[in-house]
């Protein structure tokens, strides 16, 4: 009885989300239309109050529940309490936005917040079994996501893509783990690492496992060659949806990286290594190269995304608690950087009209030199150039590389970063060289432009002091991995 | 007192983008006016409290900024970097001038884009830290590309874009350098780069990292290409700056960074760098010799003074060393004053090429007398600044070869035979149009900065003492250091 309560405190936050998502999902159904704003409200009390007891529980020690299938450390904490705050700055930008295209409706938050606990227990994994019951929690969401939109025939293509080759990547993932499973007699990763030590680590069945789930967590982070559906779902998915997918479940995959890859396959470090550089490297160019030729601003952005993923394995491969914690500042900017980017394109959006074509944006200085100044200094923030945050994410994974000693890979990476440049300062031309082809004014909700400015400030001003979000991923990753 | 003198400028610069608008067009020039003047007034005491007798880094400031990575906010200036800041804050203040009349729109943030550049600039020149260094570096070029894309010519898109990539594929590699010094000595201080003892094979290749970011910037030939088309785009204020400052941050971070942290490769390579100065001095000349646009040939002749700078750091001389510092600060001052001449024309005329124009000395004759006066310091006539810095690489060139010397000393021709060619097929001959002989003379405004610019050529020229003062002890400091080897004691 006691275990329970222990158990029960430890995993708070997540019982707090999963138990008022079902309220929502309750109450919707007794709510007239014109009431819905209250679910709102309910949401985002939801993922302030799972914050709160995120924060409160922080302490620096580990701490395992459920029978060491769910670990309470600093990284879990910190990761948490970025995708909970994501998810409310999500909520806030992507509430007019489903409101004019009659999708407001209870079951889109009681599902994020359901994609939300899902992370959240990706992110508490310490069994395999644990992740692979988040990481389905959190796909499922996203697949009925992608197609809320049901009239439209686009979003439900992509979703069907989206579902055939996610399950086929957690069939994969599954796979893998079976093989570890096999070798090891263990689901519990600090158990798998200890059993490692003195196994052969040339055994093909256990080369065999680590690739399956290499290839698994490829597919989930969206890395070349595990990219193909990508461009799609972002381009086919309601804004909204596509900002949620580009956004917060790349912690959630970054946390199963680490606990999979870091934690319980850390005997192989030298085999899975290798995959990351290759995976990285190609990445970085194939996403850099095809988004050029992009015309829509959410496909242009899908391989934005793809090339940033590439900088994270950068990271993630140099196998040091230097490298991971580089990774994670890497990811904490890009979904900074992704918020305020998608944020853009939903302000910019109006009633039957979607802005995602790079043409919408020409001459948004002219319109709203405010608007255009927050997508200046998230392009800029892109490409790595100073003084944004951008700079030091780019900064920091490649001197974990270049520490590694992967000079060659680190010189590859910074060319490609120029060629990337150039599509984002396309970017930039459009909206202040181009005389622009509209004269409709921007409205949004006074919060959203709010929290939207708040977002692109941030980008700047934790590029002038990275210090402190760099302690914070410093101190997590050390914390959890000694 | 340096922070104040970066963050001086850039907060004005926020102020006025906050405050001005095309509204309010006066009082947003006036308060930008203000600001350049604060920002000027800022830098002088770094003029009047600098200690001459002493080499080393004055004025320094240090404050834990990412103690991470051990990189701190580290600021510091020497007898090379301080004429460098006096002549960022002075250019400033004339680009606001310069542009009074002729921005008309968003005049705010055009005015701001340059003060924040000023406050970017100086603290590339006092920067001791290599990251500061690096993000003040990639900070400035953000403004820049605003300025020639917004208020650039007709092909600006494609200038401005080519100078964005152009620079950044250079410092990228020098960020490697960077991180990887920094991965030998825990830090991203300047001067423990400096005691790095480095192999000949690894000083080659981090010279040649920093070489790829200041040889684009300078420019060298053979990645001098973006400079003629930023140049030719960017609205007159652009020029300037570009020509008076940018193209100097190449140059003292060779003098900052590549030489001193990899001695032994800049001496290995001193062959290669002097050979590409030479062909910038020659070949550039004489490809300035047909252009047909002025700004064209303005931004040539810059490229091929600028090979006097390289050739003056790669002879290894306190007289060519020297040289090549008063030849960077008179260029800063010959180049701005040639493109505000070429802006004059081109606000009355709306016209660069010089066929258009022809016996212009007839309707402006007080400007003609600048102008000329202006052409000559290019050209290197004795008395001006621009004979002075010439005239020394030349002879620290004769003590290291002669057949150096002889090609630089070339210049002296070509430079005087494109220039004055221009010269006399613009301002002299018959009056050859109707809009030419229309033309109006100097305003005030235009009158006072020009009056400043020959005030300050032919100050240097006749008393270049004013900058050999601050570089002396400096550069005898700096060649010491480049005299020692940095190589393992145990060799190769």
């Amino acid at each position: 009885m006691e275990n329970i309560q222990i158990d029960m405190m430890t995993a708070l936050p997540e019982l707090i989300v999963l138990m008022l998502a079902m309220t929502i999902l309750v109450a919707d159904l007794f709510l007239k239309p014109k009431n819905k704003i209250i679910i709102y409200g309910l949401a985002q009390f939801t993922l302030f109050a799972a914050a709160y007891f995120t924060v409160s529980s922080f302490t620096s020690s580990v701490g395992f529940a459920f029978t060491n299938m769910f670990v309470d450390d600093s990284l879990a904490h910190v990761l948490k309490l970025m995708i909970l705050l994501g998810a409310a700055v999500m909520f806030v930008y992507t509430r007019h936005y489903m409101q004019l295209r009659n999708m407001f409706r209870g079951e889109y938050y009681a599902l994020v917040l359901f994609a939300v606990l899902g992370m959240m227990i990706m992110v508490s994994g310490q069994s395999m079994l644990t992740i692979y019951m988040g990481l389905e929690l959190l796909s499922l969401c996203l697949y009925s996501l992608v197609a809320f939109d049901r009239d439209n025939a686009k979003s439900s293509e992509a979703a069907m893509k989206y579902f055939v080759l996610g399950a086929l990547a957690s069939g994969m993932l599954l796979y893998g783990m079976s093989m570890i499973y096999g070798m090891t007699g263990s689901l519990n990763l600090s158990d798998i690492s200890g059993l490692l030590q003195d196994t052969d680590p040339k055994n093909p069945v256990l080369i065999l496992g680590l690739v399956f789930i290499v290839a698994g967590l490829a597919f989930k982070f969206g890395a070349v060659p595990f990219q193909m559906w990508v461009p799609d779902v972002y381009q086919g998915a309601p804004t909204s949806i596509t900002l949620l997918i580009g956004s917060m479940p790349k912690f959630a995959a970054f946390a199963i990286t680490i606990r999979l890859l870091a934690q319980g396959l850390q005997p192989l470090t030298a085999d899975w290594r290798d995959m990351l550089l290759m995976m990285a490297v190609l990445s970085i160019a194939i996403g850099n190269i095809t988004a050029i030729a992009q015309t829509n601003l959410k496909r242009m952005l899908a391989y934005s995304t793809i090339s940033h993923i590439g900088f994270v394995l950068f990271g993630l491969m140099s196998g040091s608690l230097n490298g991971y914690a580089s990774s994670m500042f890497y990811i904490s900017a890009y979904v900074l950087m992704t918020l305020a980017g998608f944020g853009m394109i939903l302000l910019l959006s109006r009633k039957d009209f979607e802005a995602e074509n790079l043409d919408d944006l020409k001459g948004l200085h002219q319109r709203s030199p405010w608007a255009a100044l927050l997508m200046l200094i998230t392009m800029f923030s892109m490409a790595g150039v100073p003084p944004t945050i951008g700079f030091y994410a780019k900064f920091t994974v490649l001197q974990a590389a270049l520490q590694a000693g992967y000079i060659w890979a680190v010189v590859f990476a910074v060319l490609m970063a120029v060629v990337g440049a150039f599509y984002y300062l396309r970017i930039v031309k459009l909206m202040y060289f181009d005389a622009t082809l509209e004269s409709a004014s921007i409205s949004a909700p006074i919060d959203m432009k709010f929290i939207l400015t708040i977002n692109a400030v941030a980008l700047l001003a934790l590029g002038l002091m990275p210090q402190t979000l760099m302690s914070v991923c410093g101190a997590a990753i050390a914390r959890s991995l000694q | 007192m340096l922070s104040v003198a970066i963050w001086l400028p850039i907060l004005a610069g926020i102020v006025v983008l906050v405050l001005g608008s095309d509204k309010k067009a006066d009082f947003t020039r006036w308060l930008a006016l203000a600001g350049g003047l604060a920002a000027f007034f800022a830098t002088l005491p770094l003029y009047t409290k600098y200690d001459f007798s002493r080499g080393a880094f004055q004025f320094q400031e240090m404050a834990q900024w990412i103690p991470a990575f051990n990189i701190n906010y580290h600021l510091g200036v020497d007898g090379i970097s301080v004429p460098l800041i006096l002549l960022t804050s002075f250019t400033t203040l004339l680009v606001v001038i310069a542009s009074w009349q002729v921005i008309t729109k968003n005049i705010a943030q055009y005015m701001a884009a340059f003060l924040m550049m000023s406050g970017l600039m100086i603290g590339v020149f006092s920067a001791l830290d290599g990251i500061l260094y690096y993000v003040f570096w990639e900070a400035m070029l953000i403004p820049m590309f605003l300025v020639i894309g917004i208020w650039g010519g007709e092909n600006r898109v494609y200038a401005t874009i080519k100078f964005f990539l152009y620079t950044l594929l250079g410092s990228l590699l020098m960020l490697v350098a960077f991180i990887y010094l920094y991965h030998r000595t825990n830090s991203f201080a300047i001067t423990d780069f400096y005691l790095l003892p480095l192999t000949l094979k690894q000083q080659v290749l981090i010279f040649m990292a920093f070489f790829m970011a200041f040889a684009v910037k300078i420019p060298m030939w053979p990645v001098h290409t973006w400079l003629p088309d930023a140049h030719v785009e960017a609205p007159t204020g652009g020029s300037v700056v570009l020509a008076a400052i940018m193209l100097k941050l190449g140059g003292y971070s060779f003098l900052r960074f590549a030489m001193p942290i990899a001695p032994d490769a800049a001496h290995y390579l001193a062959g290669f760098m002097i050979t590409l100065s030479l062909i910038a001095i020659v070949y550039i000349a004489l490809v300035a010799l047909v252009q047909e646009d002025m700004k064209k040939l303005i931004a040539y002749s810059s490229i091929s003074h600028m090979g006097f700078v390289t050739l003056g750091f790669f002879i290894f001389s306190q007289l060519g060393l020297e040289g090549a510092i008063i030849q960077m600060i008179s260029h800063g001052f010959i180049s701005a004053a040639m493109f505000l001449c070429v802006g004059v024309l081109y606000e009355r005329m709306h016209s660069r090429n010089i066929a258009d124009y022809g016996g212009v000395a007839n309707s402006m004759p007080i400007f003609s007398a600048f102008a000329v006066l202006f052409a000559m310091a290019n050209s290197g006539l004795p008395g001006t600044s621009g004979f002075v810095g010439e005239f020394m690489v030349i002879l620290a060139a004769v003590k290291y070869n002669f057949w150096v010397a002889f090609l630089a000393a070339t210049t002296l021709i070509f430079g005087a035979a494109y220039t004055l060619w221009m010269v006399k097929r613009v301002f002299y001959g018959e009056v050859v149009n109707k809009h030419v002989a229309k033309l109006q003379d100097l305003s005030r405004r235009e009158f006072l900065m020009l009056a400043v610019l020959a005030v300050m050529v032919i100050g240097l020229g006749v008393y270049p003492k004013l900058i050999t003062d601050f570089t002396h002890v400096s550069a005898a400091q700096w060649l010491d250091h480049m005299a020692t080897s940095k190589l393992p004691v145990a060799g190769l």
